[in-house]
């Protein structure tokens, strides 16, 4: 029997990933990154922000928000090392770096997120 | 006799130069597209230190909130959300490409398969937004 490839579910996580950061992202990072810090719009208190994160759903939500693009890095990063730095020697190392990154941050999301009380 | 061409590789190869992307704009905007992948990840990033600094207390999110305020993560951010923002954009428009559809016999135009994406994105940045600024 052939060996199975595993690309197709790193191509889906990629690719769901891919979704996720195109819909979420940049409203996430135009808010908290620039309009919040520069004043432009007066940010959500300590409080309210917390009471926000306590609901379960808001926790699913920031899992895969948190997720899904580091998948969706690790995939199209690996493949620019390949293609247009030209390291393919650096194989193995380039794939525990990215899936590997993927995977820490995950771990650390669902920890966060459990501990938020 | 000794072979000259014994250790050569057998078959013709070009050699391609490692700033083969900086030769044609389609080149570089692919790199720059893939490129963005890594400020998708700082932007994940970010949030998962939102996470910790609130899961920490009030004074390490307000600790969090000044760092943000920092020139240096100001510009980071700046950057980044271009970047996001490019990638969003490349990624709607892939969707005719990745999804043909036909109706009858014609095909559906690209713009009428990816403005779903568009109104979909627009909606929950919208959403989103009302959200946050409730509270």
């Amino acid at each position: 029997m052939s060996k199975r490839s595993n690309e197709p579910l790193l191509w889906l996580l990629f690719s769901a990933g891919g979704v996720v950061a195109a819909l979420l992202l940049p409203i996430h990072l135009l808010l908290f990154g620039l309009a919040f810090p520069l004043g432009w719009l007066k940010g959500p208190s300590y409080e309210s922000l917390l009471a926000l994160v306590r609901h379960p759903i808001t926790r699913i939500y920031l899992l895969v928000l948190c997720s899904l693009p580091l998948f969706h890095w690790a995939h199209r990063f690996r493949f620019t090392l390949y293609d247009g730095l030209q390291i393919k020697h650096l194989n193995e190392l380039i794939n525990v770096f990215c899936y590997g990154g993927a995977v820490f941050g995950t771990c650390v999301a669902a920890y966060l997120l459990l501990r938020v009380r | 006799m000794i072979n000259p061409t014994e250790y050569l590789p057998k078959t013709y190869r070009v050699r391609m130069s490692t700033y083969w992307w900086l030769a044609r704009w389609p080149y570089l905007k692919f790199i720059l597209r893939e490129g963005s992948s890594v400020f998708v990840a700082w932007a994940a990033v970010i949030t998962l230190l939102a996470i910790r600094a609130l899961q920490r207390g009030p004074a390490a999110y307000a600790q969090f909130e000044a760092w943000l305020r920092t020139p240096v993560l100001l510009t980071i951010n700046g950057i980044s959300f271009f970047f996001v923002l490019f990638h969003a954009v490349t990624w709607f428009n892939l969707a005719p490409k990745a999804m043909v559809i036909r109706l009858g016999k014609k095909r559906l135009p690209n713009a009428v398969v990816s403005a779903p994406n568009y109104v979909a994105w627009l909606i929950i940045s919208a959403a989103l937004t009302w959200v946050l600024l409730r509270g």
